[in-house]
């Protein structure tokens, strides 16, 4: 089975509260804030791996993204997939969720469309979790989002589980796919010293705008049918009474407080 | 192709009746309705939903289109998103409204890419704004930072598409239907739309509380995560008579259930009373309970952006506050009799 893992680098959580924006071009940024792989991405590739150990097969891990998220995909190489590929264009900056997946698409075709697809079915920064059902609309391939388990009983045919707010799907559906997974599905690997070891010797290449032969209006600000156009200051809730100092007469106060208010 | 200039909402059912967020959509949608001077339309979906057109007559649809057949009883992903795709293509709305639920998240994206437009994620407002004379939907949804939110636009491409969040807009009241067209809509069945097919659907047993509909909401943030376990919490959780939700992060770290996620891909409660505890204040987490009666804030940096939005913050370690306050508590008498 080929499997393609699509990922995406993002800020460490402990920075997401102190990002700032580029006040001209609307765009975060993200100099001097430490980078992961999207922590549910990590599921996605360790699922591919363990596709492979039972079936055999091949995974490549794919992002878009700047220079720096070339670590992201050796730390994939390095957990186990095969190959990487990086689509670095300043084309590609400012991209919407339907351009990124339109990039990611056009990539995935050629390589030559895979068995498989699989993203994280969320992300810490944006979390729309709307590329992966993007990618498979643009391949023209079906899709299922939230998956919690894979069966693979036949070629060309997995039954999985999509995970529901209260109980599960059971869904059949055919290769070629696209699945999103939670982080329900299995417990990601941490890469071992061979694997490290050997991510020198995996093939890496980086895809310019020119090896995807697409235009430079298809792809990012100009490929986005959405766009940010301005960021308002808004009306916040009336902040309240800060509290500081001994703890004990704070936490006191602030009870007595809402015993007034009625609300304990 | 007739360009209608509709405004859509995507109609979802649950256990025959239309989910609540789509009422409350359908509340956003009237309003711009009668701004645009255009006409309101559901699109239903399933296997014997025409039972269902009344009720979305009395929350506002002028026109309804049932697409409706025995093969469509379960949501499928593919077969769902090719009816209502080929139907954005004959009927070109300007808007189309979707809850961003189970359904309306896998839905979506897939429609909006195929009817090559944008989407907009779990948005918590929208208003109508004219640029050079044409009636936008303006699209708010929270940036990063301290207190930013970002406006999305769709200059070009139509429908301009979004999300909702079940509880960012107000169930309208329900009214004696009016006049409502329902176009039936030949349902479009065939196997090669049925490359995925949901099979069977299982409900869970609902256990625990839903998080949507308790008076006191306590959310765990990043900072929870130095008090090693969640014991403390649950005791005052216990005392309070709350649930426990927390942060995207906490949610990854596994100590917070998915379904309690508190922000704008997760939940978005109002409860009478929320506390939020070592949670900085990311505006993706604050709108999640911004329409909370009452909020008490702690957290150990006094700069923290959560306390511009508190009405009680409290500046401290939290393995100090919170045993502090279940003694507190305790003293009032609360938690003994329970």
């Amino acid at each position: 089975m080929n499997i393609a893992v699509c990922l995406k680098q993002v800020p460490h959580p402990d920075y997401l509260s102190k990002i700032i924006y580029d006040p001209t071009t609307n765009r975060l940024q993200r100099a001097g804030v430490p980078l992961i792989i999207n922590p549910v991405d990590k599921n996605a590739i360790e699922t591919g791996i363990q596709l492979k150990e039972k079936y055999s097969g091949k995974i490549i891990v794919i992002t878009m993204g700047p220079p720096q998220a070339k670590e992201s995909l050796e730390e994939a190489l390095a957990m186990g997939a095969d190959e990487a590929i990086l689509l670095c264009d300043p084309a590609f900056a400012g991209s919407d969720t339907y351009a990124t997946a339109f990039t990611l698409a056009s990539a995935l075709k050629k390589i030559g469309l895979c068995d498989l697809i699989l993203c994280g079915n969320e992300t810490l920064d944006s979390g729309t979790s709307q590329v992966g059902p993007q990618i498979a609309a643009f391949l023209d391939i079906p899709h299922v989002t939230n998956v919690k388990a894979i069966n693979y009983p036949e070629d060309g045919l997995l039954l999985v589980e999509r995970s529901l707010e209260n109980g599960y799907m059971r869904i059949k559906v055919r290769l070629p796919a696209l699945l999103t997974v939670t982080k329900e599905i299995n417990k990601p690997r941490i890469p071992s010293a061979i694997g490290i070891m050997q991510v020198a010797g995996k093939p890496f290449n980086t895809w310019r705008l020119a090896e995807l032969n697409l235009s430079p209006l298809e792809v990012g600000l100009a490929g986005s049918p959405t766009q940010t156009v301005q960021i308002p200051e808004t009306e916040q809730r009336h902040a309240g009474d800060i509290l500081q100092g001994d703890v004990t007469k704070v936490v006191k106060t602030a009870v007595a407080k809402l015993h007034e208010l009625k609300m304990i | 192709m007739t360009e209608t200039n509709e405004i859509w909402v995507l109609a979802e059912q649950k256990n025959r009746h239309i989910a609540r967020v789509t009422l409350e959509l359908l509340g956003k949608a009237v309003e711009f309705g009668t701004v645009l001077d255009v006409k309101v339309a559901s699109v239903l979906i399933g296997s014997n939903v025409n039972e269902l057109t009344g009720e979305l007559a009395a929350y506002g649809s002028e026109k309804i289109y049932a697409i409706d057949d025995p093969k469509l009883n379960y949501y499928q992903g593919e077969a769902y998103a090719a009816n209502v795709t080929d139907l954005v293509r004959q009927y070109k709305p300007v808007i189309f409204l979707i809850g961003s639920t189970d359904t309306g998240r896998d839905l979506a994206p897939r429609v909006a890419a195929e009817a090559g437009t944008g989407l907009t994620a779990h948005c918590i407002g929208l208003e109508i704004e004219y640029h050079d004379g044409i009636p936008l939907l303006s699209q708010i949804v929270p940036g990063w930072g301290v207190t930013k939110r970002m406006k999305i636009l769709c200059p070009q491409k139509r429908p301009q598409m979004v999300t909702v969040k079940p509880g960012v807009f107000d169930v309208p009241k329900r009214k004696a239907p009016g006049n409502c067209e329902i176009v039936q809509v030949m349902p479009k069945i065939n196997d090669r739309y049925f490359r995925s097919e949901t099979i069977e659907v299982k409900a869970e047993e609902v256990t625990s509380r839903p998080i949507e509909e308790a008076d006191v909401v306590i959310a765990v943030g990043w900072g929870v995560y130095s008090m090693d376990n969640l014991e403390l919490i649950k005791e005052l959780a216990e005392i309070l008579g709350a649930v426990i939700g927390g942060t995207r992060p906490m949610v990854d770290k596994g100590w917070i259930a998915e379904k309690n996620m508190i922000g704008q891909s997760g939940k978005v409660v109002s409860p009478k009373l929320f506390i939020s505890l070592g949670a900085s204040g990311a505006m993706h987490f604050t709108t999640g309970f911004e329409k909370a009666k009452f909020i008490i804030a702690v957290d150990e940096n006094p700069e923290a952006p959560i306390f511009k939005i508190a009405d009680i913050g409290i500046v401290g370690d939290l393995r100090e506050v919170v045993p502090c306050l279940i003694d507190e508590l305790k003293k009032r008498g609360k938690g003994n009799g329970k």
